[in-house]
């Protein structure tokens, strides 16, 4: 069985959302929407799941801390226990107050740089990564919908037609 | 519709702008020319910079005995230098993060070149710390790497230290929340580009920036996340620089508000460099629509707020230093010995800049005049700058020993190096308002139909 992709234009991204309820109602999936800008309301209509990324930015918080404890502990105490200006390295507990600045910022640190890289991985964005927007113009001010259907396509461009897509075309 | 917003709230996107409009506008100062009045200022800055880079050389070729520093005051213009250009590097992340946090959405038209000006102030910050070291070839020594030395590590009990991480963190992290912003706006004028060597440089810059469904709500999320971390990790940086005041037993130095007074002082300048930059952007690069008096008067109002929170410090500073009755408390930055002193003149700007000029900002016709907004944000910067220059020089030159009481006269080479970070600075950030897209327009677009003048007027018409 061979899908069809349409690819539709829109230059409002009130019509936009209208356009994608009125496709989700009609049982279509929605491949993919391009758009200059965040459209609020549009992940909900378009019922993708939401993203985890936050999660993971409190486990590499949560490695931070454990890191700069482990660090300040195998330095400080373990390693090379001094006696810096009458204030003596015995135990970490009692060094502790004096090591929270540090075990903040690592874990600010490794929560932000390391959701920061999770998420150039996870969209795929790196330099000299090409661009995959089909039409230039959905930076600017246009808005694209990709959607696949596996028998009348007419059908479907009535709908998009309808629905007040500006452009309409098969994908190559 | 769900872009209605409360009629009350005025315009902050002026003119009949569309979409495509803003797209426009934010590309023009890229894809013009630069006018003479640019190479002018870049010539000066580039001058200024060349003139620092030749003081720097200097003092690490001879030491840094070649500064004004002596036995009594061993700290002197580099800390003072380090502490204001830190200060003023906090403006921008409390725009983009904390307003963020607090939903206000005038940070939109502002936020971009108040980060990029955060992230040139703390560049000229850190060469300060890593120049006074004066064998700056050790400067990796902060760092806690194995040595041969034992390892021999560092001090984990220093707020020096914790300076070093700090600021790193700090830099490194406003640094990506920059550039996470920045990546749809390149791929806008990637995509609009006509010559090809900028639509190449766009297109590596933009990481291929393509704005699918899924990659704008991680970056909505990747943006508060970072914006929630960010706000404690500013306020953090500042309170770190006052603890290496704080923490030692100089008098006037071991004072607990210092950290809560130091952020609402980094704040203060912080917001005052804006201003300073801004006012004069928005009319060389033609964006009067986005940055309008709204956003200059909001932030006149931060810093009304700032402002206060600082002069009350210099009150109670004062009154505890008269009020403890200790002899050397009458010498520190804020008593009558500093106000009658050798350095009277130091306290008196201080007290002028910071104190009483600022009170101009309670009456509106001040608040939203661009001229004096202008003024008084340059005055605040002297102003902050004294601060600083108050609480390490004045509090150094009268010690528990008074027969090493002296004064600091600063050289040819200190005057160089600080003349010369700010030409870096200039020179920065005239660079970026020269290629980089200067306002967020991306999210600026997604409060247009919301906040912008026409379709509130549209609303209007239709409703009443």
């Amino acid at each position: 069985m061979s899908s069809t992709t349409i690819q539709a234009i829109f230059d409002d991204d009130d019509v936009l959302l209208s356009a994608v309820k009125e496709l989700r109602t009609a049982n279509y999936h929605i491949e993919e929407v391009f758009t200059p800008f965040p459209v609020h309301g549009l992940e909900k209509a378009v019922g993708i799941e939401g993203t985890r990324i936050a999660i993971t930015s409190f486990i590499y918080g949560l490695i931070g801390l454990t890191f700069a404890i482990w660090l300040m502990d195998y330095t400080m105490i373990t390693d090379w226990p001094q006696n810096i200006g009458g204030k003596p390295s015995f135990s970490f507990a009692e060094n502790m107050p004096a090591f929270v600045p540090i075990m903040f910022e690592l874990t600010v640190f490794f929560a932000a740089h390391l959701m920061v890289i999770t998420f150039y991985m996870r969209s795929k964005l790196w330099p000299y990564k090409k661009a995959e927007n089909p039409d230039p113009r959905t930076t600017d001010d246009h808005f694209m919908i990709e959607v696949s259907t596996a028998n009348d396509v007419k059908s479907l461009e009535d709908l998009l037609k309808k629905s007040g897509a500006k452009e309409i075309k098969t994908k190559a | 519709m769900s872009h209605y917003e409360a009629p009350i709230r005025e315009p902050l996107i002026f003119g009949d702008k569309s979409y495509h409009d803003i797209s426009v506008d934010v590309a023009a100062p890229v894809e013009g020319k630069a006018n003479k009045l640019w190479w002018i200022a870049f010539s000066i800055a580039l001058t200024a910079f060349l003139l620092g880079i030749g003081a720097i050389c200097y003092t690490i070729g001879v030491g840094i005995g070649v500064w004004g520093l002596n036995n009594r005051i061993n700290w002197a213009w580099d800390i003072t230098n380090f502490v204001w250009w830190v200060g003023i590097g906090h403006a921008g992340t409390l725009i983009s993060a904390v307003l963020l946090l607090f939903r206000q959405k005038w940070r939109m038209g502002i936020n971009r070149s108040a980060e990029a000006m955060t992230i040139f102030a703390v560049f000229q910050a850190g060469l300060f710390p890593i120049i006074h070291m004066g064998r700056v070839w050790n400067a990796f020594y902060v760092l806690p790497l194995p040595n041969a030395l034992g390892s021999l590590w560092v001090n984990f009990n220093s707020p020096l230290l914790w300076d070093v991480f700090a600021i790193s963190t700090y830099l490194s992290v406003s640094l990506v929340f920059w550039y996470t912003g920045l990546l749809p706006d390149f791929a806008m004028l990637r995509d609009r580009a006509v010559k090809p060597f900028q639509k190449k440089i766009y297109g590596l810059l933009s990481f291929g920036w393509s704005g699918r469904l899924k990659d704008w709500q991680r970056f909505e999320e990747v943006s508060l996340v970072l914006a929630g971390l960010a706000t404690p990790l500013v306020l953090s940086v500042h309170t770190i620089v006052s603890m290496d005041f704080a923490t030692s037993i100089i008098p006037g130095w071991h004072s607990t508000i210092f950290p809560p007074y130091f952020v609402a002082g980094a704040i203060f300048s912080g917001f005052a460099m804006v201003q300073t930059l801004l006012i004069i952007m928005r009319k060389v690069s033609h964006l009067e629509a986005y940055i309008t008096k709204i956003h200059i008067e909001n932030m006149n109002k931060v810093i009304i707020v700032t402002g206060g929170i600082v002069s009350v410090a210099y009150m109670t500073e004062f009154f505890v230093g008269w009020y403890s009755g200790s002899s050397y408390e009458d010498y520190t930055y804020l008593s009558v010995g500093a106000a009658t002193g050798p350095y009277w003149w130091a306290f008196w700007s201080l007290i002028t800049c910071n104190f009483i000029f600022p009170l101009t900002l309670w009456f509106k016709k001040a608040r939203t005049s661009l001229i004096w907004s202008f003024i008084l944000s340059i005055i605040i910067n002297i102003g902050m700058w004294f601060e600083r220059f108050d609480i390490i020089v004045i509090d150094l030159s009268r010690g528990h020993l008074p027969s090493s009481w002296t004064m600091f006269s600063p050289t040819f080479v200190d005057v160089s190096i600080f003349i010369g970070t700010i030409g870096f600075f200039f020179v920065l950030f005239l660079l970026y308002a020269r290629t980089f897209p200067v306002i967020a327009q991306a999210e600026l677009k997604s409060i247009l139909k919301s906040s912008g003048e026409n379709y509130k007027n549209l609303r209007k018409e239709n409703h009443e």
